[in-house]
This record gives C-alpha cells, structure tokens and sequence, in this order.
C-alpha cells in the first residue's frame, strides 16, 4: 500500500534519530536482560556453592551462623566439637561419609582450612562439579598445603612455593607458625566458590602447628620443632565442623533431629539447601534495587521514544494534514504514528535481545574465569517474552499520545497547512 | 435557483454558520453558495476574510454548527467526521495554497495517494498498471514529463511543479468537485496562467466543478463566475474588493 511504504520512506528520512532511538532501547533492553541474566546466575551460583553434602554439622550456634564459617568462610565459630563427638556421628549406620573441617588460622588474609583428603573427593559445586587440580596434587606430607584459585593467583603461588601460616585471622598478623612452613603441593581450579579463595592443609598439620602453642600463644622454651614433630602423633582432639554424606537422603531429617538432640555435647546440624535459601533471602534485596534500576532505564528510553515522535511532530503534521485531505481516516492517521512507534520498540527489542546472546556468548568465559559466576545461556523465558511483549505494547502507546496530538492538531487545522 | 437539484447541482450551501474553537474565534455565516456541475467558480476576499474557513467547510474537514452543505445532494454538514473524510476521498480534490506534497514520495506517488482512500475514483481508473499510467498522462496534461520527474522526491520539485503535481492528485479518478485554496499564490504570472488554463481544460473533459478561492481578483477573467466573499456573509464586514467580471 503506498500510504506505508510512504510512511516507510518518511521514517527512512528520520533515519539518525529513529536509529538513535532504537539503539537507547536496545541498550536498555540489554540491560534488563542482562540484570536479569546476571541475577539468575548469581542465584544459581549461590545456591550452588555446595551440593551433594547432606549436612552441616557444628557446635550449636545460629544455622545462618554454621553456613557462614563453615562455607562462605565468613565469621568465626565460637566453639568446636570434640573429636569424640564427631567420631560418633561418623560412625552412625546412616552417614556414607564426613569430612572434618577445623578453621581458625590465615594466610595472608585467605582462611586456612585444615581437613582430611576426603575433602576434595566429597565437596561437589553446581550441583556435580567436584575439586580439580591445575598443578600438584593433594597434600601429602605432613607440611602440605593446598591453594585455591584466587589465592595463587593473587599471590603468585606456584607448586613448591614456601608459605607460612598465620595463628588467628587477621590479615597482617604478627604471630606466625613461621617455625613450621608449608610446601604449596597443589593449586585447585576456579569454582567461584569459596574454596577458591582458601587454604587446605590435612587435619595433622594444624595440630602440628598448635603443638607447643597453648591459648594465644606460643608456650615459651617449649618450641618443638618440625622435625620432632613429625615423630608424633598427631590426633585432632576437636574439628570446628563436619560436612556428612548420606546413604540415604530419606535419612536426612531423622539424623538431623539426632544431631540436634544431642546429649553430650550442644550440636546443630544444618540442611545446606535451605540455609543458602535463607541467606540468598537476605542478600536478595540488592537483587530488587538492580531490577528496578533497569526497569527506570526502559522508562527513560520509552520516553525517549515518545520525545521523538512528539519533536518529529512539526513536520510529520503537515504530512498529517495532506493525507487527511485525501481522505485518510483518523484510524489511518493514529495507526501510522503509533505504528511506527511500535516497529521501532519492536526493533530496539529485537536489537537488544540479539546484542544480548552475543554479549552472554562473548563475555561468559571470562565471566566464568574472573567472577566464577556461571551465566547460562537459555532461550527466554515465557516471563521474559511477555516483559519484552508489554514493552512493544507500551511502545505502541507512548507513540499514541503524540499521534491522538497530531490527529487532533489536524482537524483543528482545517485547511491551512502552515509551515 | 434550487429547483433542480442533484441533476445540474453540484454544491449547495444553506444557511451555514460557523466559529471556529476558542474564546473569542472567527465567526461566519454564508447564507447560500451554490455551484453547478462542471462551472468555474472564483471566490475572492482580503487576507483574513474567511476563505479558507469555508473552503475548510465545505470540503468537509470541519463541521458547521448550523445549516446544510449538500454535496452531489448529500449534506455533508450531518455526517460524522470520518464519513465526511470518506465522502471528500471519493469526490473531492484539495489543492492547497502551499506544502500539499508528502515530501518523501515521488510525484507519481503523491498523484496516487488518494485512490487509496477511495474505492470508487480507485475503480473509474483501473487497475494498477493503469493508474499509474493515468497519473503519468495527468502530469502530462499539466506540462509535467512524468518519465523526467515523476520518480524524483517531491521536495525537490520547484514550488510550480508541485502545485501541478497536486492539482494532478485533486484530479485523478476524476471527483465531481475540485477544491482549491489560492494555488498559484506562489506561481508568477505567466506560469499562473498556463497552470490555471490547464486545470481548466482537464476539469472540463470530466465535467467537473471548480471551486477556487483567491485574493487576487485579476484571475477572474478564467473563470466561469466570480463571487466576493463579502458579498456572501451575513454581515459583509470585509471591505468591498473591485472586481472584473469577464
Ligand atoms: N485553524 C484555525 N483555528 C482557529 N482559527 C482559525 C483557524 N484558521 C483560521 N482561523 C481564523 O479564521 C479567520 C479567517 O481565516 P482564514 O484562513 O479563513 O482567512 P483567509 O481569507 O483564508 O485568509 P488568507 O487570504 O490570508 O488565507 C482568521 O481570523 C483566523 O484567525
Ligand atoms: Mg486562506
């Protein structure tokens, strides 16, 4: 029809400024889009941290508290568990496998955990993942010690390396095991866990390093040194926390129960699913604020679009009024502006949708390499489709005041079509 | 004067009173006006008398507040807006006194334009080959060689081509009425006089009316009747124009 393709070149005469306006709308589409993709994969992320461990154990204390020590390495737990305790829940008909954790110490400003090898079998991440090594192998000698991703590749540690640790967690800390240094054996992959930014040594070497070391110091004239260390025999007497496997995930709420009601010793064991629920809980408000920042850019570009019509205005109402004088109805008239407001969201959607895949393909391994944050790359969602449709539909109306405008202007104007 | 109506009649204006919106608007009331098939009529007044406001009227872009204006017998005056926009598409062409091409199209394009709107001028012309043809022998017949500029923007026509590329538009699937508001304002003499000779000539093939309004009562000489706008208010408060009636 020669009205649209009319319509067409009078748009095609605007290309800069329609151009622009679609480029502001696929950015902002970008945006959403991308916050929403960012916040999904952070979720995920999270709530993938650990799996395959069916429960946390620890002293009794709050679960978000359990999570955060025993996981996230954040806080500090205020009591261990004795290793009697611990030797008992292990030994329950239920439990497949523990993994004793016992934290307390740095380096450097990373966390030192000491735990058995079991730990980089048993520890799984996004949902299957377990423990790789890029170089080295698990600890082995007594003064072994395996690094995390981010904590070799902040200090430069390669295998070999001379590290010593540090008693307490501070990050400049004046009081070292400097008589006992580690050997760097190994250096994990990235997770985008945690244990990237951790230590390991075997549970021996933390008893090894405390041996002559008595409340927050060191017992004076009683130093035994690393050699003679090494003759003795190294039995934690308590572990801070222990991760259990299941035989059975039927058996997770009864042993749960057990652990809770413990009568020797005040325990909790935590459901690690439902903690990180509870966390992301409280950390996902940061996630709302980011929505609704880039709900305010798609305002902003929607307002762009209709400023764009509305400025355009001066000489598409000329052109208004000539077709009106052919004989265009004012159905014609709304239907060509609020079109093409619609074809230019339609566009700019389209455009940043696009923009967006390739951004995700693009930038996703190292995204994955620098963050550990794993975006996935999925088809829209039916949510995400029916935003999309509402901002073309909300295109559409923002084009339709400025033409009610124009409709109006030109029937106002009768038969003087001015400048 | 009405007493045969719809047969030789084209245009009858009774009794019409309009005000444009707004405190304090222009006013005017044309107790009649009428114009036959196929005549020429003049219509002259100073700046500002109210011409274009009864062009505006009768060519149905705004409604009077009272009295008729019958169309070919239709009184226009009763019909919605958009039956009005319909009934112009169908019998009516407006040339403007300026800006009367979509600037973007190409003269053949902007010739067209109008039988998009209406189905029967659309079927009088024929089928598409056709009317571009039609609209190609159209801007022939005004002097203009389609094959020349008939691709080329309409922007980029002089201000006297265009005018007969709209006069071409107004003229296309052959409406019984023509309405024109100083159309050759922009046109030096010589060319005025080509372009209104031409138009007449084609109006004249299919029988058509020509309304024209100008403040220029030198044009009278072209038409077949020439009428003082004051002479046709109520209160012809306009000065009173020397004309030279042929
Ligand atoms: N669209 C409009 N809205 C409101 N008032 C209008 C409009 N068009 C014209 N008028 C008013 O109507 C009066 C007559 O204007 P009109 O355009 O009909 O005069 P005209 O005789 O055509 O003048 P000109 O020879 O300068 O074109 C003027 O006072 C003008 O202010
Ligand atoms: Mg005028």
């Amino acid at each position: 029809m020669i009205v649209l393709r009319l319509a067409l070149k009078s748009l095609a005469n605007r290309w800069l400024t329609a151009l622009l306006t679609v480029a502001a709308i696929a950015v902002s589409i970008m945006l959403l889009l991308g916050v929403e993709k960012v916040r999904v994969g952070a979720r995920q992320s999270f709530a993938d941290t650990i799996s395959g461990t069916d429960l946390i154990v620890g002293a009794r204390t709050g679960s978000l508290q359990l999570l955060l020590y025993s996981i996230f390495r954040i806080g500090n737990a205020t009591n261990n568990i004795t290793w009697a305790s611990y030797d008992e829940i292990r030994q329950q008909p239920e439990v497949a496998w523990a993994v004793p954790l016992s934290l307390g110490d740095s380096h450097r400003g990373f966390r030192v955990l000491g735990t058995t090898t079991e730990y980089f079998t048993r520890y799984r991440y996004r949902r299957t993942h377990a423990l790789e090594l890029v170089a080295g192998k698990p600890f082995d000698d007594l003064f072994d010690a395996v690094v995390g991703a981010e904590v070799a590749a902040s200090l430069g540690y390669k295998v070999g390396d001379r590290i010593v640790i540090a008693h307490g967690l501070g990050s400049v800390s004046f009081v070292e095991h400097d008589d006992k240094p580690f050997r760097v054996s190994g250096i994990l992959a990235r997770t985008g866990t945690p244990v990237d930014r951790t230590v390991h040594v075997s549970l021996e070497a933390i008893e090894a390093i405390h041996v002559d070391w008595q409340g927050g110091g060191r017992v004076p004239g009683q130093a035994i040194s690393a050699d003679e260390v090494r003759k003795m025999e190294l039995k934690p007497k308590a572990v801070t926390a222990a991760l259990i496997g299941l035989k059975s995930r039927i058996a997770t709420f009864r042993l749960q129960r057990a652990i809770n009601d413990y009568p020797r010793e005040a325990l909790v064991a935590i459901i690690p699913g439902a903690a990180l629920q509870e966390l992301w809980g409280l950390v996902g408000i940061a996630e709302t604020a980011l929505a609704a920042v880039s709900w305010m850019v798609v305002a902003t570009a929607l307002l762009g679009l209709a400023t764009m019509i509305l400025t355009t205005l001066n000489d598409r109402w000329r052109e208004m009024a000539i077709l009106r004088s052919v004989g265009a109805r004012p159905a014609t008239v709304l239907g060509l502006l609020s079109a093409e407001a619609g074809l230019l969201t339609l566009a700019g959607v389209l455009l940043g949708t696009a923009l967006t895949y390739v951004g995700l393909v693009v930038a996703r391994p190292l995204i994955d390499r620098l963050y550990g944050l794993h975006l996935a790359i999925d088809p829209p969602t039916w949510g995400e489709i029916g935003t999309l449709a509402a901002i073309v539909l909300a295109g559409v109306i923002a084009g339709l005041v400025p033409a009610f405008r124009a409709y109006r202007l030109s029937l106002a104007d009768g038969m003087t079509v001015r400048t | 004067m009405a007493d045969r109506p719809g047969t030789t009649r084209l245009l009858e204006v009774e009794a019409v009173r309009y005000r444009w919106p707004g405190e304090a608007g222009f006013a005017l009331e044309v107790p009649r006006l009428s114009l036959d098939r196929g005549e020429r009529l003049l219509l002259i007044g100073p700046s500002g008398s109210g011409k274009s406001t009864l062009l505006a009227l009768v060519a149905g872009i705004v409604a009077p507040l009272e009295g008729q204006i019958r169309v070919l017998g239709e009184d226009i005056a009763r019909l919605g807006a958009s039956a009005r926009d319909r009934f112009r598409a169908e019998h009516m062409g407006v040339v403007f006194q300026m800006f009367n091409l979509l600037p973007y199209g190409s003269a053949v394009d902007n010739v067209l334009l109008p039988l998009s709107f209406a189905p029967k001028r659309r079927a009088r012309v024929g089928s598409h080959l056709a009317q571009e043809t039609e609209a190609r022998r159209l801007l022939a017949r005004l002097g203009l060689d389609a094959s020349a500029i008939g691709r080329r923007r309409a922007a980029d026509l002089s201000v006297g081509q265009q005018q007969r590329v709209a006069a071409a538009r107004a003229m296309i699937g052959r409406p019984e009425l023509m309405i024109a508001d100083e159309p050759t304002s922009a046109l030096d003499t010589e060319t005025r006089d080509q372009f209104l000779d031409l138009v007449s000539g084609e109006l004249a093939e299919s029988d058509a009316g020509l309304l024209m309004v100008s403040h220029d009562a030198a044009l009278a000489p072209r038409f077949d009747r020439v009428v003082r706008l004051a002479d046709i208010l109520r209160d012809g408060r306009s000065v009173p124009v020397p004309v030279a009636v042929p």
